[in-house]
């Protein structure tokens, strides 16, 4: 292999592998990280209006400035009224609040309690 | 006379409009600050711009009251990535009020993703000189003696700090511990510090309604920090340490306000510190100078 061919074949190498990293952004690649145990996890606060009240102000507070106040997403960040969300279990959306997807932008909402966690899956699922 | 005099009034107007401009930036974020020595593993979120004061009086028997400031600007870079600029000043009674210096850190988080200590390096380097009274950590054998002397600004002091951050989240708890090694570029040895910090807001859930003064925008805590000597003299001999119980008020969509007494533990600390501080966050501060939100 000539050393022209050599630097296109990693030049194609590299190009791909930034087309890989780039559509995986938003993808929903972090829920194949999610452990069984935390997916099958269920929302202790599930369908309680007090608690989808909450969750919608504690959206509005911390996640409102990236996905808008109505959660339909703004530049970069995604719409979540989607079906990704929508077919998402609760313990799916918890473990991305608690973990984040720190590659993609989503930063880990850990600094938050739990229940406060649980207070804004209960939001987001009652958007579906 | 006359120059001061134009500063002093310049300052004032940069001062009130950079207020009349925090209260009128319609910001969403709130600040994050639960301890003021002590560093959590939670990074600024990325575009959001922190603004910060963080203040600390002393009263020493034998010196002048004084209060030290510090004024920062945080920026969270990436998701694992913030960094830091702080502006150092301070005022001695019966002495003189005086600009100290700067410092510029950054924060990186190595794991993405949570577990059950997240570490997260701290890299810094300060060039303050020999009056800061910012007190922002305790290294090597700091002490209330260094707080006695009238004044000086004649020794630089251009360090590097570097911190090894811990911290853990569990059942609403945080619980977060600094690990400190200084070093004065001017050939002096290496200094070592700690501060641990323990918080927990005093409601886990938060209440359906719009509130104010409800307690799950309430923060209580201590923080215990102090130095270690330096490497020839590592240990606790000839340190000083603090006790502090923090609290702070999380005020929705608008600013922190923080407050923390700290009492000394042995004779070579200041027998009471009082610590008080207000930070602010704007959201997406790029985005919205670009006029994209």
């Amino acid at each position: 292999m000539s050393r022209r061919n050599a630097w296109l074949l990693i030049a194609s190498l590299l190009l791909s592998a930034t087309f890989l990293c780039a559509a995986s952004i938003g993808d929903g690649a972090w829920k194949a990280k999610v452990p069984e145990k935390e997916r099958a996890r269920e929302n202790p606060y599930d369908s309680q209006s007090d608690a989808i009240a909450a969750g919608a102000k504690l959206f509005r507070q911390n996640c409102a400035s990236c996905h808008g106040n109505e959660a339909t997403g703004t530049e970069k960040k995604p719409n979540l009224h989607s079906d990704r969300i929508r077919n998402s279990t609760p313990g799916e959306l918890a473990w991305l609040l608690k973990n984040g997807s720190m590659k993609n932008g989503m930063p880990s909402w850990s600094r938050l309690p739990e229940q406060q966690r649980w207070q804004i899956v209960s939001y987001l699922k009652s958007l579906q | 006379m006359e120059k001061n005099s134009v500063l002093g009034s310049n300052l004032r107007v940069v001062a009130l409009l950079g207020l009349t401009w925090l209260l009128f930036w319609p910001a969403r974020s709130q600040a994050q600050e639960n301890y003021f020595v002590t560093y959590t593993q939670h990074m600024e979120e990325p575009g959001n711009l922190e603004f910060a004061t963080k203040s600390v009086a002393g009263f020493p028997q034998a010196g002048n009251a004084f209060l030290g400031n510090a004024f920062e600007l945080e920026y969270g870079v990436k998701t694992w990535w913030t960094s830091e600029l702080y502006l150092d000043s301070q005022t001695t009674a019966n002495e003189s009020s005086l600009f100290t210096g700067f410092r510029f850190e950054n924060r990186f988080r190595p794991l993405l993703g949570e577990h059950w200590i997240n570490p997260v390096l701290y890299a810094e380097f300060e060039n303050i000189n020999s009056a800061d009274k910012a007190l922002l950590e305790v290294v090597g054998h700091d002490g209330i003696n260094d707080f006695l002397e009238r004044n000086d600004r004649s020794e630089k002091e251009r360090e590097v700090e570097l911190k090894l951050i811990l911290g853990s989240n569990f059942k609403g708890w945080n619980v977060s511990e600094n690990f400190i090694a200084e070093k004065n570029l001017a050939a002096e040895p290496w200094e070592f510090g700690y501060a641990v910090g323990v918080s927990r807001p005093l409601s886990l859930a938060a209440s359906p309604n719009p509130c104010r003064l409800c307690r799950e925008n309430f923060t209580a805590g201590a923080e215990m920090y102090g130095g270690l000597g330096d490497r020839y003299s590592f240990g606790l001999h000839d340190t000083s340490q603090y006790l502090a119980p923090t609290m702070a008020f999380h005020l929705p969509s608008g600013p922190t306000v923080a407050v923390s007494p700290g009492f000394g533990l042995n004779s070579n600390s200041h027998g009471f510190l009082l610590r008080f501080g207000v930070s602010y966050e704007i959201d997406q501060f790029v985005s919205r100078l670009r006029g994209k939100r």
